[in-house]
């Protein structure tokens, strides 16, 4: 190709010329960014103030809390409660190693250079939840033992959605894989557990979890409910997931399937080689869609004594001591879930873009 | 179409066709075969016999059953009649022997079906090393071997989405070869190809059937039929109508149905 010297022309404006482009070229135009502009100077100062200015951050007492802002002190105060719920407070730092390797192993997965991030994410799959299984609940090697039922706060929130999606994503592939496996068995089961499971409120499933099943067991056989829920959540999640990922599957073109099977690759090969890292990348969006939803959908374990994030706020607002903070404590929480959403969701898009080869076949 | 284009190719010295591959062991056997899809009986008491080294040529119109065909030599369409025997392996439901046979038979196929998710040389080495169990190193050595015989060492680490048609074709015969097949299988490999891409792709055939390779190509490039084939095998109507040396097939086919077929293709 013969080398051109001639550059694409120049589309950048002037500050001026862009807002006279795309803000006052029509009368409505203009008409709308005014009133637009208006409703924002009204609302984002006012928001701003109750937020930071006239907020009330020094002090330990209700009384301190004077002036029209938040009173972000009932958050600072109960925020032990929060997070750790009843769990007690000379075992806390069990809690907070945990938090700091949940930290360790994902926060590098936002920083693209970061050395070792690949192994700090495959600890965060495997080491994590192993050392949490031994270090949160205590009772072996010597550490002192603390009940579920004293478990709460963010730390609950953050324990539910993680076995949750952690245990979700693998059993999902399993059971996408099993409807659209040619063994009819196999098949019809995968098709009746996903199709009961899917067509069940996550509410009854917990229900059922915490009151029915241990009517059914035999006696003596009754286990934690809190492990009673986690598996209710994980089972129903699994069902979702089934069916995103099999939407992917559907996406794969049946000649990567031939070309696959042409070069002598077996099934669990086939499958784990070519078509799931193809299908799986193209249900990204919908993965992530039912790992944010089943995050948020952690905070429905308090119809069952189970005290989350959300719960151990909506325990506290109601102190008499405290007046007027119910705003200050949800504001807290969806703050709390927005954190970590988010966060998924941007990874998603790194993701994403990182396994873009710009090829569908 | 393409008849001119084979024509100019280079033609690697080929021996002359089909002498040196007499008292060759059989290696292809079909016999009797049927397949049914539903009630349709799409492939109709077929018998081949291949020797090692022999190319074959299977042409025909569309709907003849002709890439039916050759998938079922390495079971990517079952059969529910009759035998294929593959290097003494029967083809049967016996998912082991399948991926024996599979080991051995190298397939191309029309649209390429490379593994975008994979860079060419991943692609490439992809089955050896899992199948085959060879060490990457050397799995990777083989690749780009093969990757200079098809003329694209260079396009080694970019994805197959960002190679032209002609060029993924041609990686997709280096990935088959890399499994160091007995067998290779072409399904319509170049039908999908832009005119100016044809060629490419003919001449690493050509090249590959002057190597000794065992060849069953399905394909309507006539020109690359006359100078390479040993036979050609002329289906219609899911039945094989005639098989003859390239010479005696186009100068003086014997039955009616391939004497129209020859009139319509070659006539332009």
């Amino acid at each position: 190709m013969a080398e051109s010297t001639m550059k694409p022309p120049r589309k950048t404006l002037g500050p001026i010329a862009w807002m006279r482009q795309h803000l006052f070229s029509t009368w409505y135009n203009s008409l709308l960014t005014l009133l637009v502009g208006y409703l924002i100077v009204t609302s984002v100062g006012p928001l701003l103030n109750w937020v930071f200015l006239d907020a009330n951050f020094k002090g330990s007492e209700p009384g301190d809390c004077t002036g029209a802002g938040a009173c972000w002190l009932f958050v600072s105060q109960r925020l032990n409660f929060f997070i750790y719920g009843f769990y007690p407070d000379e075992l806390q730092w069990r809690v907070d190693v945990m938090f700091l390797l949940l930290a360790v192993a994902f926060v590098p997965q936002f920083i693209e250079r970061f050395p070792g991030r690949k192994w700090l994410g495959l600890f965060g799959i495997t080491g994590l939840p192993i050392i949490g299984y031994f270090l949160v609940p205590g009772g072996l090697l010597g550490l002192e033992p603390v009940e579920t039922t004293k478990w709460g706060g963010l730390m609950l929130t953050l324990i539910l959605a993680y076995i949750g999606i952690l245990a979700s994503l693998p059993i999902g592939i399993l059971l996408a894989l099993g409807r659209r496996s040619d063994m009819p068995i196999i098949r019809g089961l995968c098709v009746v557990f996903i199709e009961v499971w899917r067509a069940v409120p996550l509410i009854t499933v917990l229900f059922m979890a915490s009151v029915m099943l241990p009517l059914f067991l035999p006696e003596g056989m009754n286990f934690e409910k809190l492990l009673r829920a986690l598996i209710g959540i994980t089972l129903w999640q699994s069902a979702y997931m089934a069916e995103v990922i099999r939407g992917g599957l559907q996406a794969i073109p049946r000649g990567q399937y031939e070309a696959a099977s042409a070069l002598g690759l077996g099934y669990w090969k086939k499958m784990g080689l070519i078509i799931l890292p193809q299908a799986l990348k193209l249900v990204i969006p919908g993965i992530v869609n039912t790992f944010i939803s089943l995050f948020k959908d952690t905070t429905l374990v308090l119809i069952i004594g189970l005290f989350d994030v959300l719960g151990t706020v909506q325990s506290t607002v109601t102190d008499p001591a405290w007046q007027n903070v119910a705003v200050e404590g949800y504001v807290f929480v969806a703050f709390c879930f927005w954190i970590f959403c988010f966060g998924i969701s941007r990874y998603s898009q790194n993701l994403e873009r990182k396994l873009d080869t710009g090829h569908k076949t | 179409m393409g008849n001119s284009m084979t024509e100019q190719a280079q033609i690697p010295e080929t021996q002359s066709p089909s002498a040196s591959e007499e008292g060759k062991p059989d290696i292809i056997r079909v016999e009797h075969m049927h397949k049914w899809y539903g009630d349709f009986h799409v492939l109709q008491d077929l018998n081949l016999t291949v020797r090692q080294g022999e190319r074959i040529v299977i042409c025909g119109p569309s709907g003849s059953g002709k890439s039916t065909f050759i998938r079922c030599i390495n079971r990517l369409e079952e059969h529910q009649k009759g035998k294929i025997i593959v290097d003494d392996v029967e083809l049967t439901d016996d998912v082991r022997q399948i991926d024996t046979v599979r080991r051995e038979v190298g397939m191309v196929f029309q649209h390429f079906n490379l593994f975008p998710h994979l860079t060419v040389l991943e692609n490439c080495c992809l089955s050896p090393i899992w199948v085959r169990k060879i060490p990457r190193k050397e799995a990777e050595a083989t690749a780009m071997e093969y990757l200079e015989r098809v003329k694209i060492p260079d396009q080694a680490n970019k994805y197959p989405g960002q190679l032209s048609g002609g060029q993924q074709q041609r990686v997709a015969i280096a990935r088959a070869l890399c499994m160091k097949p007995k067998i290779m299988l072409f399904d319509e490999p170049t039908s999908a190809l832009d005119p100016e891409m044809i060629k490419e792709v003919l001449d690493v055939m050509i090249e590959l059937a002057g190597s000794g390779m065992t060849m069953i190509c399905v394909t309507h490039e006539m020109g690359f039929a006359k100078t390479v084939a040993d036979r050609v095998i002329f289906m219609d109507g899911g039945e094989i109508v005639e098989e003859a040396p390239p010479h005696e097939f186009f100068n003086n086919p014997r039955e009616p149905r391939t004497q129209k077929f020859l009139q319509q293709i070659l006539q332009h």
